[in-house]
């Protein structure tokens, strides 16, 4: 696979050490001279200088033998132009945008970029979901925390300890869906009980995350 | 103009074209917001500007919300960044769906590329290549200055 990657900084250096790693083939388009000589020293990359959204330079890159386009300036305005030109010019089939400004994330899916990561929201989301409460992990954001799946350790000072699931009044599109007991994990149907020292897997929304932790743990998030 | 109906327009850049746009749209009766993040080059504004300066960054969402894009009859796109003008544009004309969209674009072959997303483009590039083709094409004694080599 191809992988076109746009921008700088250290980000650009790591991920196309890591994609190479991966066996992937990765030329890279920087825009400051002396960033782009480092880069074409240390990685197994080729090198591109020049502006990152001019054709002439895309085309230089070889940009219309890319699988994939990456694009991660420091500028919203510069990865929405790239991922658009890769698309009308060079036909690339797979296009990522960096966002800075997390407002952009709409804007970006509406001009047609589908697949955008904003750095801000993934780290907000993640070090909120960490602070949380001791004994409770977000194992997985599911696109970029749409749903979210978290562990919590039921305490004996929980007010679930010992009821019935049915019994447990989860906020709306909420769920219990699995626990661990001794390591056994055993599907979480109404008439299951919780005791202490379970993990239950729930899944919720960013919406109801707070609520629903609150409704097992009984205290405020 | 054709119309007398005053129009809510918004600038983005306060540039040498930005500035000479706002005060010409300004002075004929429409109501403009002229936005830079440069709060020095609204100085390029004359006395009898009657708009609003909004400082900030035209490619932050929250800006150009501030400058009530979402009203707007026409937004003109002239900051020094391609880039920029051709995001703000999009948005304007695909989000807000704004009347009319007007960008420029100083890289002449990236105007060729966008001509096709709905924005009317101005390409000072190309107009002036124009220009100098027609000029050139004329014969040396018609420009005035018709000295024989």
């Amino acid at each position: 696979m191809n992988i076109l990657l746009v921008g700088g900084g250290k980000l650009i250096y790591f991920l196309s050490r890591s994609f190479i790693s991966k066996g992937y083939r990765v030329t890279v388009i920087n825009n400051d001279r002396d960033e782009s000589t480092w880069l074409a020293r240390n990685v197994k990359a080729t090198v591109v200088y020049g502006a990152w959204t001019d054709p002439q330079i895309l085309m230089e890159a070889e940009a219309d033998t890319a699988d994939a386009v990456v694009a991660i300036t420091p500028n919203d305005q510069d990865n929405l132009a790239v991922c658009q030109l890769a698309e009308m010019s060079f036909h690339i089939p797979r296009k990522l945008a960096l966002i800075n400004d997390p407002d952009n994330e709409n804007i970006f899916i509406k001009l047609g970029i589908t697949t955008v990561f904003s750095p801000v929201k993934i780290l907000s989301n993640l070090i909120e979901q960490r602070f949380s409460f001791e004994g409770i992990t977000c194992l997985l954001p599911v696109e970029e925390g749409k749903i979210n799946i978290t562990d919590v350790v039921i305490q004996d000072t929980f007010p679930v300890v010992g009821k019935k699931l049915s019994e447990i009044d989860l906020p709306d599109d909420s769920l219990i869906a699995y626990i661990l007991r001794n390591d056994t994990p055993l599907v979480a149907r109404g008439g299951t009980q919780l005791f202490a020292g379970d993990h239950v897997i729930v899944i919720t929304l960013p919406e109801n995350h707070g609520k629903a932790l609150k409704t097992i743990t009984g205290e405020m998030m | 103009m054709l119309s007398k109906k005053s129009l809510y327009v918004v600038i983005v850049g306060c540039g040498r074209l930005g500035s000479f746009l706002a005060n010409r749209m300004s002075s004929e009766g429409h109501g403009v917001v002229v936005i830079d993040n440069d709060e020095t080059s609204f100085n390029a504004l004359t006395l009898d500007y009657s708009g609003f300066k909004l400082v900030g960054d035209a490619d932050e969402f929250a800006v150009l919300k501030k400058g009530r894009i979402d009203q707007a009859d026409m937004v003109i796109a002239v900051t020094r960044d391609d880039n920029s003008n051709l995001m703000v544009s999009q948005i304007a004309k695909n989000i807000f769906h704004v009347p009319r969209v007007i960008a420029r674009i100083l890289d002449p072959k990236r105007g060729e590329i966008y001509r096709n997303l709905g924005i009317e483009i101005v390409c000072p590039t190309l107009i002036e290549y124009d220009y100098f083709t027609k000029l050139l094409e004329k014969p040396l004694s018609e420009s005035g200055k018709g000295n024989e080599l």
